[in-house]
C-alpha cells in the first residue's frame, strides 16, 4: 500500500515537471526565421527522469529527517564519514600524503604542457577557495564579491608592470597588500550588516569594480584589457613558454602550501577562534569580549590577501587580463568550491576545487552543463549535506578526570 | 522641459517595472526572511514563456490583442508554477536551517534556472514583438510618452490595487500578515503557514511575470540574463523602501527609477548599473531599515 502511494506521488511529480518544462524545453523558437521547433523527446526524458528522481529525493529527505530525529533523542549518530576515518588513521593518511606530494612534484614532467596549465588554474582556485574559506567558512560572512580582490591583484600586476616595469616577484606582495587594503575598504561600510544584506552589498561591490574596469578606459584600457604581461622570470633569466609554465606550476604549489599552512595556523589561533565564535553567535561572541569590528575586518583583509596574490599569478599565467574574467559568476564558482568541499574544512576546500575545476576540463562533452551542475550542487549540498563532502570536525575536548570523579561521587 | 518630462515619465515606467518585481522580494522576505535570489529568474522565465506563446500563436495567425492577453495569462501561470516549485525544492527543506544555507541554496537555484533557459533555448538576444497598438489619442504626446509606457503604468496601478485588496481584505491576506508577524503564533491559531508561504511565492511570481512581459515588449529584446540585473535592482528598491513593507517597495522602486532615469539622462549612461549599487550601499550604511521599514530589535 505504501509503495503504491509512493508511485502515485512520483507519477504526479513527473506530470507536474512535464507541464512545468513544456514551453521552455519542448518548444524552441527562432523569431528571425519564424520557425517553431517541437522537441517532444525532451518531455519524455523529463517525465521519466523526474519519476525516478522523485524516489531518490524522497529517500534522502527521509534519511535526513531520521538523522535529525536521532540527533534530538541523543542517540549515537552514524559512524564518522569515510573521509574522516581515513584522515584520522595515520597508517593510511601519511603514505597518502607522501604519494600525493610526489605526484604533485612530478606532475609537469609526466603530463603535457596543456595538463600542467589546467593544473595551474586548479591550484589558483584552491588558493581562492582557501581564501574565501576564511571569510565564509570560518567567519560566516557570505561574500559574493570575492572576485573583486582577485581582479585587484591581476590588474595590479598588469598595470604596475605596464607603467613601471615591476616584475612578478615585486608585485606579488604588493598584490597581496592591495587585496588586504581593498578587503578593509569593503569591510568598513558593511560591518553593521547582517548576513543577507552583506551578501548583496559585496555582490554590488564586485560588480562596481568590474564596471569601473570596463568603463574607465584611461586607467584600465576598458573591455579590451591589457595584453603582453610578462611571465615570471627566474632570477632575471627569461624562460621559454614551456619552462615558464612549469615554473609557475611550482610557484603555485609553493603558494598553495603556504596558504594551507597559514590558514591552518590561523584557524587554531586566537583570531581563528574569534571568527568561529562570531559565526556561531554574534551577540554571545561580543558578550565574551571579542571586538566584533576588528574580527570582521581581519577576516575580510586576510581572505582578500589570498585573492590578491592569486590574481597576480593569474595575470602572469594568462599574460592577459580583461574585465570579463572577473564577473559575479566567478565569485559564485569559488563559493561553490567552498560549499561543496565543506565550509571551514581545509582538506574539503582543496578537494572541492580540484573536483569542480578539473572535472569539467576532462568531461569536455558536458562542459556546457558546467554552470547548470554548479547550481544543482549548491542547492543539493545545502538541502542534504550542509557540512560539505568532507565536513570540518569540531575539536572536542574530553575531560577524562571529570567522568572518573563523577563515578566516584 | 519636454526632455525633463520625458525622463520623469521614463523613470516612472522603469520604477513601475521594478515595483512589480520588488513586490515579490518584499513579500517573501516579510514572511520567511529570505532573499529569494531566484526571483529575477522567475521574471525572466515569465518573459520567455510569453515570447514562446506569442511565436506559436503568431504562426497560427491570431490577432494581436488576443495574443498579448493569452501570452500574458500563460506567462503568469507558468511563472507562478515555477515560483511554487522553487520554494518546494530549494527553500522548504531549509526552513529551520541557518539563514546562510537558504541564501546559498537560492543562489544555486538562480544559477540553475539561468542555465536551464540558456541550454534549452539560446544565449542570443531574441527580439520580442511589441504588440501594444499605438493609440490614436496619444499622438500629440508621442514624443514624451509611448503607448506601451501608458499600458505599463496602468497595469502596474491595477496590480497594486488588486494586491492591496488581497492583503488587506481577504482571509489569505490576513493569514499572510499574521505569518509575517510571528510564524509560530500564526501556526498556533490554526493558520497553515506552509500554504501561506506557497501562496506568497505564487503571488510574487505572478506579479514578476506581468513585469517581465511588460518590460520585454517595452525594450523589445530578451535573453536568459535579463533576470539577474533586474532582480538585483528590484531588490535594491525593496531595501530602499524598507524590506518587508509593500508600500515601501513601491516607493523605493519609483525613487530608484527616477534616479536612474535622470542620472543617465543628465550625467552618463556608462555607469547606469553603478547607481543602483551605490544607492544600496549608502542606504544600508545610513538607514538599514529603509524609508518605510521598521527597525528590528535583536532579542537575546
Amino acid at each position: 500500500m505504501f509503495a503504491f502511494d509512493r508511485i502515485k506521488k512520483a507519477l504526479l511529480v513527473s506530470a507536474w515537471f512535464m507541464f512545468l518544462t513544456f514551453p521552455i524545453l519542448v518548444i524552441r523558437i527562432n523569431p528571425v526565421e519564424r520557425i517553431v521547433e517541437w522537441r517532444w523527446i525532451n518531455m519524455l526524458l523529463i517525465g521519466v527522469g523526474s519519476f525516478f528522481l522523485s524516489f531518490v529525493w524522497h529517500y534522502f529527505i527521509r534519511r535526513k529527517e531520521m538523522g535529525a530525529r536521532r540527533a534530538e533523542t541523543g542517540e549515537e549518530s552514524e559512524a564518522a564519514p569515510l573521509a574522516q576515518r581515513i584522515l584520522k588513521n595515520k597508517k593510511i593518511y601519511r603514505p597518502a600524503l607522501v604519494v600525493a606530494g610526489i605526484f604533485a612534484l612530478c606532475f609537469p614532467f609526466i603530463f603535457s604542457l596543456y595538463q600542467t596549465n589546467i593544473m595551474i588554474s586548479a591550484l589558483i582556485y584552491v588558493m581562492l577557495g582557501l581564501g574565501l574559506n576564511i571569510v565564509v567558512g570560518l567567519a560566516g560572512l557570505l561574500d559574493l564579491g570575492y572576485v573583486a580582490f582577485y581582479a585587484v591583484g591581476a590588474y595590479a600586476y598588469a598595470l604596475l608592470n605596464y607603467h613601471f616595469g615591476l616584475t612578478f616577484w615585486m608585485v606579488l606582495p604588493i598584490g597581496a597588500g592591495l587585496g588586504a587594503l581593498f578587503g578593509i575598504l569593503l569591510g568598513f561600510p558593511v560591518l553593521r550588516l547582517r548576513g543577507d544584506y552583506l551578501a548583496i552589498v559585496t555582490l554590488g561591490f564586485g560588480e562596481i569594480i568590474r564596471i569601473i574596469l570596463e568603463n574607465w578606459n584611461e586607467f584600465s584600457f576598458g573591455p579590451s584589457g591589457i595584453s603582453n604581461i610578462p611571465r615570471p622570470s627566474l632570477f632575471g633569466i627569461d624562460l621559454s613558454v614551456h619552462d615558464a609554465t612549469i615554473y609557475i606550476y611550482y610557484v603555485m604549489i609553493g603558494l598553495c602550501l603556504l596558504t594551507i599552512f597559514v590558514v591552518n595556523r590561523l584557524q587554531d589561533s586566537r583570531i581563528g577562534r574569534a571568527w568561529i565564535a562570531l559565526r556561531e553567535d554574534e551577540i554571545a561572541c561580543q558578550a565574551m569580549g571579542i571586538d566584533k569590528a576588528r574580527t570582521k575586518l581581519t577576516a575580510f583583509a586576510l581572505g582578500a590577501t589570498w585573492a590578491g596574490m592569486s590574481g597576480v599569478v593569474f595575470a602572469a599565467k594568462t599574460t592577459f587580463v580583461n574585465p570579463a574574467s572577473f564577473t559575479i559568476w566567478e565569485s559564485i564558482i569559488i563559493l561553490c568550491i567552498v560549499v561543496l568541499g565543506g565550509m571551514g574544512s581545509i582538506i574539503g576546500v582543496i578537494a572541492g576545487a580540484l573536483v569542480l575545476i578539473l572535472m569539467p576540463e576532462y568531461l569536455r562533452a558536458f562542459s556546457e552543463y558546467r554552470m547548470l551542475a554548479f547550481g544543482v550542487v549548491l542547492v543539493v549540498m545545502m538541502v542534504f549535506r550542509p557540512g560539505g563532502l568532507i565536513p570540518n570536525v569540531r575539536r572536542i575536548y574530553t575531560f577524562k578526570g571529570a567522568t572518573e570523579s563523577g563515578k566516584g561521587g | 522641459m519636454d526632455y525633463f518630462l520625458e525622463l520623469f515619465l521614463g523613470g516612472l515606467t522603469r520604477g513601475s517595472i521594478y515595483a512589480l518585481i520588488a513586490l515579490g522580494y518584499t513579500m517573501v522576505y516579510g514572511i520567511i526572511e529570505l532573499i529569494n535570489f531566484a526571483h529575477g529568474e522567475i521574471y525572466m522565465i515569465g518573459a520567455f514563456t510569453a515570447l514562446i506563446v506569442i511565436s506559436v500563436l503568431t504562426l497560427m495567425g491570431m490577432n494581436t490583442v488576443a495574443i498579448l492577453v493569452i501570452a500574458g495569462v500563460i506567462a503568469v501561470i507558468y511563472s507562478s508554477a515555477y515560483g511554487y516549485t522553487v520554494e518546494k525544492i530549494a527553500y522548504k527543506p531549509l526552513r529551520n536551517a541557518p539563514r546562510l544555507s537558504a541564501l546559498i541554496s537560492a543562489i544555486g537555484m538562480s544559477l540553475f534556472l539561468q542555465n536551464y533557459v540558456l541550454l534549452a533555448q539560446t544565449s542570443d538576444f531574441l527580439p520580442f514583438p511589441n504588440l501594444v497598438p499605438d493609440f490614436e489619442f496619444m499622438e500629440p504626446y508621442a514624443h514624451i510618452i509611448g503607448s506601451t509606457e501608458i499600458v505599463i503604468l496602468l497595469t502596474t496601478a491595477v496590480v497594486m490595487v488588486l494586491l492591496t485588496f488581497l492583503i488587506k481584505f481577504t482571509t489569505i491576506g490576513k493569514a499572510m500578515r499574521a505569518a509575517s508577524q510571528d510564524k509560530t503564533m500564526a501556526m498556533l491559531v490554526g493558520i497553515n503557514v506552509n500554504r501561506v508561504i506557497s501562496v506568497t511565492f505564487v503571488v510574487g511570481s505572478a506579479t514578476a511575470a506581468i513585469g517581465g512581459v511588460l518590460i520585454a515588449s517595452h525594450v523589445g529584446m530578451i535573453n536568459f540574463y535579463i533576470g539577474f540585473i533586474a532582480g538585483i535592482k528590484a531588490f535594491v528598491a525593496a531595501v530602499l523602501g524598507g524590506i518587508g513593507s509593500i508600500p515601501g517597495a513601491v516607493l523605493g522602486s519609483f525613487i530608484l527609477g527616477w534616479t536612474e532615469s535622470f542620472a543617465t539622462g543628465y550625467v552618463s549612461s556608462d555607469y547606469e548599473d553603478v547607481f543602483a549599487f551605490l544607492f544600496l550601499v549608502l542606504i544600508l550604511i545610513f538607514r538599514p531599515s529603509g524609508i518605510l521599514g521598521r527597525t528590528e530589535k535583536n532579542k537575546v
